[in-house]
């Protein structure tokens, strides 16, 4: 089956390609191909793990060359796929999360004309982001790379005819072609000091020692620089807020669940460099603290509960980040959080869609309240990866966040305070603000009115008429939720998910490191720190009542809402500085290089015009140029025989 | 008395020469510098024949006269057939190599 | 540096002869009728043709003469009749700048040849007096019909076709079949009977010839003494060069006063038909038919075209 598995690829794209090549043909039947081919995928998928299961740990690394890729010279590069427990982790999280979330959309796009086209999109972003989990080189997982930047860009603009939204894709577009132009140079300095992007090539000669510390220091910062972009980390992180003006399902699939998580899979996938050069892996580790601190100061201040949602993203996958840049203590622990972390987040988006969907796509939490009473299978799917996106055991979440914090507190000197410290807060602040949007949204009082209620003309409350969502959407989330229930204990058996992860994050000894703090303390200090921020919530949003429009709230809050002026200084940094640079270089095209072009054409016609001078017609005059020719010719002769 | 000085009044003959097919305008009168200079290089040729002490150079003078006479034939000929579209042998018709 | 050859008189001969052709040759830049250009030219080829005796080459000395002052000069002479005189012999300069530029080019040219030959290492000349053993023809026909018979029947061949170039370029196709006398004729009888021309069917008279004058430029005088003015070569008529009869001698002179006048009839014109009042159809002879003191060079003016058409 290995041998068979770039049919995992194959299968979502000719579908892709089919819905989009066959057009409206296909608009009756095209939502059900979609989900058809992520299921085939998932299939496949499955399939290959269970073969990969059935063999000995150290043999489960698997290269499936396909075909010479790019023979060219000494650029060598062949496509194939890695299958490895690593890419099949992604695999079956991609294909079960990504077949769920094609079920949800049939019922979510229903009243979308474009629903074929929708599906086409979601179909490739499948196909592309599989192929940049298995590829075997950094060259082919730059394609894949590429193809679900493509694909976001699609699906965040897949309302284009709203202005905002096509700026959102745009942006987005944008800012993660900043991240890939650090993947390209750090593939362009490892071919350039060791001739081979592949992965097997890479590791050898990072293990041999071939890469300079510098080198490999450039390198794991570039590909840090993909992986920030991707991910949504800080500095590059200001995309995602916009990028929820996506339909739901893609936030879920795109913007939660898979290809934010890229970034931690490049991390991982490249730990060799990274362990090679402490100085990236540290940045790694900072960058991750910063940003789950960041996102989940941003989550708490906004209202709409899509960008509430994406900034929670952004600080569960700064958790991952950290987790990736501590070491080998990290990496299973920072893909177990990806995959817990893939289906709870998207059973939250999945929720949230629900809870749209039902409020006439309204998406601001302070016209909710009490929908608990309406959406009763939305309220308890969406508690259950409430309680496991905090960590509250023995939901998901504690299994896996929880793992990460006391490694944070492993290590010497200032860092695992910093870190750990910055975790346990993070830890905090999730469920401060997690609590805050369960209890906006499904407690309180309604905020609403019910369609056909006798309302005073002064109401400032919307007509609302809120019901539970179809089946076709209510059974993705519940088992979505399901498995924010007992993933993380499942995956924790028999050391489950680190023992499966070991042939690509390597062993690691947990008993020979010891934090800082004893285990049975920090657990119990995160538990604390979890029920004081639902306590909190609920003093503030649970039991009294919530205004409609947000209050001025302090300095930070404002700055929160704002995204902290994300977008204010990477248009003053960036965007400014770019356009006037891009004006002065048209400028410069038109004044220097286009003066040049035209000065050497008038130039030459100003030549013709005095060589035309000499063309005059007279014979004589062309007898005294030959004359003088013969002259100089005479003289030239005359002088060099002298 | 040195050879010097045949080979001197060639080179003035055919300066001469020159500056007739130059300066004027009638064509046979440029023509006429043309066999002037092909004589003055008749005078040259036949010097070194003297110097060298071989007959090879009266030899290349006499082909040089024969080619001359061919030349002068044609060349009067292409004249008279000028003179009679255009009636006049001036070189200075602009339009002749112009346009 | 050494290439003196020959004796004293050569130099005599050289020094002589080089200068003269020199200014012979200057002819060519500053003479203002063209066949005075030629023949200073012509001068300078036969100076040639002495220098080349002197240089011991006599065959090409008599060549020279022949061909060029001979043959080629002739034939210059031939196309500067044919060609007559032409606006382009004046020496004033039309291009702008020429004049400079010829002067700087022939100044520079005759520096760069004289100071190439006055600058060269000459061998010691040899002489010809070896290879012209057996005479000097003789040995140049060694030469030419030896190494260089090839060469020779190759310009056999170009002269064979600058000869056919030649009669080509100037050979003129016929527009119009030749004007015979027959068409003459036939012609002139059909502008009398349009009432064009000089109105005369036979041949016209000669011009007078007198015992006192060779008077081929005074009309003939008809029968009553009156002069024919077409009877004058239409050249000479066209100069204004013709005499009125009664300036050549007395004789004539009272003849064309009408000493011996008879009463009819009054004109050649009528003996041709004229109609008798001539003042108002003005023909040939019309005016000095009635007025004979009028033949002056009005009247001659006035028939001049008439019989110009006729006599063409």
């Amino acid at each position: 089956m290995i041998d068979y598995s770039w049919l995992l690829v194959a299968i979502p794209l000719a579908s892709a390609a089919l819905l989009l090549l066959l057009g409206r043909r296909a608009d009756a039947w095209g939502h059900l191909l979609g989900v058809l081919a992520a299921a085939g995928a998932f299939v496949v998928g499955l399939l290959v793990f269970l073969e990969v299961m059935g063999q000995p740990s150290e043999d489960r690394i698997h290269d499936v060359f396909l075909y010479s890729w790019i023979p060219a010279g000494d650029l060598h590069i062949d496509a194939g796929l890695r299958i490895d427990p690593l890419s099949l982790t992604f695999v079956l999280l991609i294909t079960f999360v990504g077949t769920l979330i094609h079920i949800y959309s049939i019922g979510y796009m229903a009243h979308d004309a474009a629903r074929r086209r929708f599906f086409a999109y979601l179909n490739l972003f499948v196909a592309a982001m599989l192929l940049l989990v298995l590829a075997d080189s950094y060259a082919l997982l730059f394609v894949g790379w590429e193809g679900v930047g493509l694909a976001s860009y699609l699906l965040i603009g897949f309302w284009n005819h709203n202005l905002e939204y096509a700026v959102a894709a745009k942006k987005a577009f944008v800012m993660n072609r900043v991240g890939d132009m650090g993947l390209i140079i750090a593939m362009g300095l490892l071919f350039a000091a060791i001739g081979s992007v592949s992965f097997t090539d890479v590791d050898a000669a990072v293990t041999a020692g071939a890469l300079s510390t510098a080198q490999v220091t450039a390198v794991g910062l570039m590909l840090l620089l993909g992986a920030v972009g991707k991910s949504a980390q800080f500095p590059l992180q200001a995309w995602l807020g916009d990028a929820m003006a996506g339909p739901t399902p893609v936030s879920a699939l795109i913007h939660a669940a898979t290809m934010v998580t890229a970034g931690v899979y490049l991390v991982v996938r490249s730990r060799l460099i990274f362990e090679a050069s402490p100085t990236a892996q540290l940045v790694v580790a900072c960058i991750g603290a910063f940003t789950l601190l960041l996102g989940a100061a941003i989550a708490c201040a906004k209202d709409d509960i899509k960008k509430s949602l994406a900034g929670s993203t952004m600080s569960q996958i700064g958790y991952m980040v950290l987790a990736a840049g501590l070491g080998p203590i990290g990496y299973a622990f920072a893909i177990f959080h990806l995959v817990t972390h893939g289906f709870f987040k998207a059973g939250l988006f999945l929720g949230a869609g629900s809870v749209m969907h039902a409020n006439g796509d309204s998406t601001d939490m302070r016209t909710y309240g009490a929908l608990r009473k309406v959406m009763l299978v939305t309220w308890l799917t969406f508690g259950a990866c409430w309680l496991a996106i905090m960590g509250v055991p023995p939901f998901s979440g504690f299994y896996s966040k929880d793992k990460i914090i006391e490694s944070a507190f492993v290590g010497e000197g200032w860092q695992p305070w910093v870190f750990g410290g910055a975790a346990l807060i993070g830890a905090g602040v999730t469920a401060f603000y997690m609590s805050r949007m369960f209890f906006l949204t499904f407690h309180g009082k309604a905020r609403w009115v019910e369609a056909g209620a006798t309302v005073a003309p002064d109401d400032p409350r919307p007509v609302r008429h809120p019901h539970e969502s179809p089946l076709v959407m209510t059974v993705p989330i519940i088992v979505l939720a399901i498995g924010a229930l007992g993933l993380g204990f499942a995956l924790t058996l028999g050391n489950g998910i680190t023992g499966w992860l070991e042939p690509v994050t390597g062993h690691y000894d947990h008993d020979a490191h010891h934090a800082v703090l004893p285990v049975p303390v920090i657990t119990v200090t995160t538990l604390v720190l979890v029920a004081l921020g639902i306590a909190l919530a609920w003093r503030q949003y649970g039991m009294s009542p919530v205004p409609l429009t947000a209050p001025t709230g302090s300095a930070l809050t404002r700055a929160a809402r704002r995204d902290f002026y994300a977008d204010d200084v990477n248009e003053g940094l960036v965007m400014r500085p770019g356009q006037h640079l891009t004006r002065t270089l048209v400028y410069a095209d038109t004044a220097v290089v286009d003066g040049a072009v035209r000065g050497t054409a008038s130039g030459a016609v100003g030549l013709g015009q005095l060589a035309r001078k000499l063309q005059n017609g007279y014979v004589r005059s062309y007898a005294a140029m030959i004359l003088a020719g013969v002259v100089l010719a005479g003289i030239v002769l005359h002088l060099v025989r002298m | 008395m040195t050879l010097l000085h045949y080979l001197v009044l060639s080179g003035v003959l055919f300066t001469i020469g020159a500056a007739t097919v130059l300066t004027r305008r009638n064509a046979i009168l440029a023509f006429m510098g043309v066999e002037l200079m092909l004589n003055s290089c008749n005078l040259a040729l036949v010097t070194f024949s003297r110097i060298h002490g071989t007959l090879t150079g009266q030899v290349m003078a006499f082909f040089v006269m024969v080619v001359a006479a061919a030349e002068v034939v044609v060349g009067l000929a292409i004249i008279v057939s000028i003179y009679r579209a255009r009636r006049t042998v001036s070189v200075d018709e602009p339009s002749l190599l112009k346009n | 540096m050494d290439t003196a050859v020959g004796t004293g008189a050569e130099a005599v001969i050289f020094w002589v002869i080089g200068p003269l052709m020199v200014i012979a040759a200057l002819a060519l830049l500053f003479a203002r009728k063209p066949v005075h250009a030629a023949v200073g030219l012509i001068f300078v080829m036969i100076g040639m043709a002495f220098l080349y005796t002197t240089l011991e080459a006599p065959f090409l000395g008599v060549a020279q003469v022949v061909v060029y002052t001979g043959a080629i000069m002739i034939l210059f002479v031939f196309v500067l009749m044919l060609v007559g005189v032409d606006a382009a012999d004046s020496v004033a300069e039309t291009i702008a700048g020429q004049r400079a530029i010829a002067v700087l080019l022939a100044v520079g040219l005759a520096a760069v040849l004289i100071g190439v030959v006055v600058t060269a290492t000459l061998p010691t000349a040899v002489g010809l007096t070896d290879a012209n053993a057996g005479t000097n023809p003789v040995g140049v026909a060694h030469e030419i019909f030896g190494k260089t018979v090839f060469a020779l029947e190759l310009v056999g061949v170009l002269l064979v076709i600058a000869a056919l170039g030649a009669i080509t370029l100037t050979h003129k196709e016929a527009l119009s079949p030749a004007r015979n006398q027959q068409a003459a004729v036939r012609l002139r009888q059909r502008a009398y009977a349009r009432g064009e021309g000089s109105q005369v069917l036979t041949p016209l008279p000669a011009p007078g010839v007198y015992a006192t004058h060779n008077a081929a430029d005074v009309p003939a005088l008809d029968p009553q003494g009156n002069p024919i003015d077409v009877s004058v070569p239409r050249v000479l008529r066209i100069r204004g060069q013709e005499l009125a009869p009664s300036a050549v001698d007395g004789h004539v002179a009272e003849i064309a006063q009408g000493a011996y006048l008879q009463p009819r009839p009054t004109s050649f014109g009528e003996l041709a038909g004229e109609t008798q009042d001539p003042p108002t159809q003005s023909t040939a002879s019309g005016p000095a038919a009635d007025d004979p003191t009028a033949s002056g060079p009005t009247a001659h003016e006035t028939t001049r075209n008439t019989a110009e058409e006729t006599q063409s």
